[in-house]
């Protein structure tokens, strides 16, 4: 058995990802979570890198390592009132708890074991080295109203958002 | 050999961390937080099945690109949402949250 380069980056940053994404969810910190949180998302960029999707990698990492993680620390700051140690404490409801654990235990487990065992209908890649281009192509051809679309949603989304922040005013 | 199988199992477990941190913590940020990861873990179901089994095709990315915006705007909400219910409740624990119980 040989494990190529490829193979081998694949290993580490998967690893590094889970292992990022386990912090995220069982620090006390909460500003320990969020920093986990950004590594977490720079290893999923990386993910995206071995899959050839560089594109995709660098959005993922301008706008989850970039905007949405300073965002979360921002609020993270501003919605700090008690001892920092104690900010992420898992719920005190104990059936919670054991609720989430069975859950994600049972989810895991059934979709791990149909996916082992199931053969998908894989082709060979071509490689074809031109993704930026293709995905161009969509965008402005076929799905250029979804992206239209998209945008339209991001501005209403940030001008909500700073409305709701700051309060409207009454009149 | 890594293959598709290999990424949707890291997918999974990915998605499986972020349901527990959604259904175990307490705090609102922390629950977006874990909301982020299940996204996260989505698209890479996207990339890889549009790289293993469509390779001819780039719509499995466009739909990772498109899930990305939609996760901005509703962390950009989701926080503002919070930051307001701090303002009335001084805590960010899901469990004043209840307005509309009675």
């Amino acid at each position: 058995m040989d494990i190529s380069l490829a193979d081998l980056a694949f290993i580490i940053l998967a690893g590094f990802t889970l292992l990022t994404a386990l912090g995220v969810v069982l620090f006390k910190n909460i500003v320990h979570s969020a920093i986990m949180l950004v590594f977490s998302f720079l290893g999923v960029a990386g993910i995206y890198f071995t899959m050839h999707a560089g594109f995709l990698g660098l959005v993922q990492i301008l706008v989850y390592a970039g905007a949405i993680s300073v965002l979360i620390i921002f609020a993270i700051m501003l919605v700090m009132n008690q001892d920092p140690e104690k900010t992420n404490l898992p719920s005190p409801n104990i059936p919670n708890i054991m609720a989430g654990t069975y859950l994600t235990i049972l989810l895991v487990g059934a979709l791990v074991g149909s996916i082992w065992f199931t053969s998908f209908p894989e082709k060979v890649a071509p490689v074809s080295g031109d993704e930026l281009g293709l995905l161009t192509g969509l965008m402005l051809g076929d799905y250029v109203i979804p992206l239209e679309l998209a945008a339209l949603l991001l501005l209403v989304a940030v001008v909500g958002a700073i409305i709701l922040a700051r309060g409207a005013e009454h009149k | 050999m890594i293959g598709l199988t290999h990424y949707l199992i890291l997918a999974t477990l990915l998605f499986g961390i972020g349901l527990f941190g959604v259904l175990a913590k307490r705090s609102a940020i922390a629950v977006l937080m874990a909301v982020e990861l299940m996204l996260n873990a989505v698209n890479i179901n996207f990339v890889a099945i549009n790289k293993y089994v469509v390779p001819d095709t780039g719509v499995g990315q466009l739909f990772a690109l498109f899930v990305i915006v939609v996760a901005a705007a509703e962390v950009a909400v989701g926080l503002a949402l919070i930051i307001n219910i701090f303002r009335q409740k001084k805590s960010v624990n899901l469990h004043d949250f209840n307005l509309l119980k009675w």
